[in-house]
């Protein structure tokens, strides 16, 4: 405390600076590396255990058409694995917004970064990275280990196969949309608990009611969600022009690869709108 | 420097804060006086662009603090202490703010250690006590080196040691040169740390001026009086417009007449006095009284 003269030369305002700092805040908190670790290894652990399971089936069973019935992608993409995916990201994300309305540090935040949407845009940056970080982990490890194990009964796929890269690619893109769209939720509820059922309600149960297809409208929502999405990029395009493959439940009006990527982009630009929308004016 | 013109912040139908003009000048410690609910915390959220206000402005070193992109090296704050994360320690907690700013680094222990608090620093914030909270706070405040500080009630939870050393630091930092402005809902905080008193009751100011000019406003001045004669003096007291009242003591109490006055009449009416006190009212009856009915004593224009 030496100075007297009113901030004598102040630095030029870096986003650099503001990545930097919102880096030591999410790394700083124990509790992102316990769900994290958690979140990662439950999926896994789901995508492991179908295709152990498969490999069992297989090795047990007399007819040899078992083993071209079973499609190795789907083992490493197992829906319920990445919805848990889905909504452990959702939550990191919005944490890094409700955790800090929850107690007042927003109000220490803006204080020392009056520039909110600088602030809303350095989570955004960093969530999207350390979550697209974490896909990758888990939807690699997923694709890896489930393939190494259909290798057994000679059946795993390379990432050369058609489909195997783009499945992996767009599960690990399902972590940094997911949380997203849950920082846009947690900038707009604003408290963990209620943030949370918001998440679910959106990204989990919100796709169930627009499934129908009497009404083609009614699907095309459902096919708008990211749930839809990811499941058009994980299919495997071999099994499903195959002929004579398992008879399979085919809708009127699929999500192709393209819409599926548009989706995912539209959620995440809608989501960092709102997010910072929501911040940008309210008082805090 | 602080300037706050007819701010004015309202939530709904109810007024938090209204048409509040004040100056809060550098070099000295200003206090921010109010009753609880009187509109303290919002004007100074107001002042850190944290809440828009209804009307009005409130500037900073000339401009809205919002318009400035980074804070600390203008403003040091310490609104509640308890707007941390407690699973964060206090070193990571003070990097992160010291980084979004580009403070350096070593600033971060420079500040724990002048808030006694460089022991604990690894320590989770959410294990805290108030005190130490408070006095994480304060460190926060001091990152920047700012010219303006803000406190939010900096006494709340410190021990007697502690109160005494945000005493001397906030006489140190305006005596520095830097525009101190510190809330309290207890003139007794106030009377040995603020120069200068803004108080403001149901969002309203009150008075902003110097501590002496503050206290010479209760109106409740009195004078003890003893006397040989108490009938014909009250008869001449009354005769001015003043109250004479017979205390427990034997003593008598005269209300609304100045001590010389009093004299004055003894002397010429030949009433012997054997003592005359003036006791003028401490600074803690005149805000009680002021902010009784703040409506009732409110100030007109103020500059």
């Amino acid at each position: 405390m030496s100075t007297t003269t009113p901030a004598a030369a102040e630095p030029r305002a870096r986003f650099g600076d503001l990545l930097a700092a919102e880096w030591i805040k999410m790394r700083s908190l124990r509790s992102s590396y316990a769900v994290l670790a958690a979140g990662a290894l439950v999926p896994i652990g789901i995508c492991v255990n179908s295709a152990r399971s498969n490999v069992h089936l297989i090795e047990r069973s007399a007819n040899p058409d078992q083993r071209t019935a079973i499609d190795p992608l789907h083992a490493a993409f197992v829906p319920e694995a990445f919805q848990i995916l889905m909504v452990v990201a959702a939550v990191v994300g919005a944490a890094t917004i409700f955790g800090e309305y929850a107690g007042g540090m927003i109000r220490t935040t803006f204080a020392a970064v009056p520039a909110r949407r600088s602030v809303v845009a350095a989570k955004v940056v960093v969530v999207a990275a350390v979550m697209l970080a974490y896909g990758a982990v888990v939807a690699t490890a997923s694709f890896g280990v489930t393939q190494a194990i259909y290798d057994s009964v000679r059946i795993g796929l390379p990432v050369t196969a058609p489909g195997a890269f783009r499945a992996v690619a767009g599960s690990a893109l399902l972590a940094p949309v997911a949380a997203l769209v849950g920082m846009a939720l947690g900038a707009l509820v604003r408290n963990a608990a209620g943030t949370v059922v918001a998440i679910v309600g959106v990204l989990l149960l919100l796709p169930r009611l627009f499934e129908g297809e009497t009404y083609r409208w009614v699907k095309e929502i459902g096919n708008a969600m990211p749930v839809s999405a990811w499941t058009a990029l994980v299919e495997n395009p071999a099994r499903s022009l195959q002929p004579e493959g398992p008879v399979r439940w085919v809708s009127r009006y699929p999500v192709t690869v393209t819409e599926a990527w548009i989706v995912f982009g539209a959620w995440a630009l809608v989501a960092v709108a709102v997010a910072v929308a929501a911040v940008r004016r309210r008082d805090v | 420097m602080i300037e706050a013109r007819e701010l004015t912040k309202r939530h709904g139908r109810t007024t938090a804060v209204n048409a509040l003009s004040f100056t809060v000048r550098p070099g000295v410690v200003t206090g921010f006086l109010g009753p609880n609910g009187a509109g303290k915390t919002t004007t100074l959220r107001m002042a850190l662009g944290l809440n828009e206000p209804t009307r009005g402005s409130v500037t900073i070193g000339g401009r809205p603090f919002r318009e400035r992109p980074r804070g600390l090296r203008h403003v040091g704050a310490l609104l509640d202490a308890g707007d941390v994360q407690g699973g964060r320690s206090a070193l990571a907690h003070l990097s992160a703010l010291a980084r979004s700013n580009a403070v350096p680094r070593r600033r971060v222990s420079e500040v724990l250690e002048e808030v006694g608090l460089a022991s604990a620093a690894r320590r989770r914030v959410g294990g805290f006590s108030l005190g130490m909270k408070q006095r994480l706070g304060i460190a926060a405040a001091l990152l920047g080196d700012p010219p303006v500080l803000l406190f939010d009630e900096p006494l709340n939870g410190l021990d007697p040691e502690g109160v005494l050393w945000v005493r001397g630091l906030l006489r140190r930092l305006a005596a520095e040169g830097r525009t101190v402005f510190v809330s309290s809902h207890l003139m007794s905080e106030m009377e040995h740390t603020a120069d200068r008193l803004v108080v403001i009751g149901r969002g309203e100011l009150i008075a902003s001026e110097s501590l002496a000019e503050f206290a010479a406003r209760g109106t409740r001045r009195s004078v003890a009086v003893r006397t040989s004669d108490p009938a014909a003096l009250a008869a001449v007291v009354a005769a001015e417009g003043g109250v004479m009242e017979r205390e427990d003591d034997g003593s008598y109490t005269v209300t609304g007449l100045g001590a010389d006055r009093v004299s004055e009449l003894a002397f010429e009416r030949r009433v012997l006095l054997h003592e005359v006190t003036a006791r003028s009212s401490s600074l803690e009856q005149a805000f009680m009284e002021l902010t009784a009915d703040s409506a009732e004593y409110r100030t007109g224009e103020s500059r």
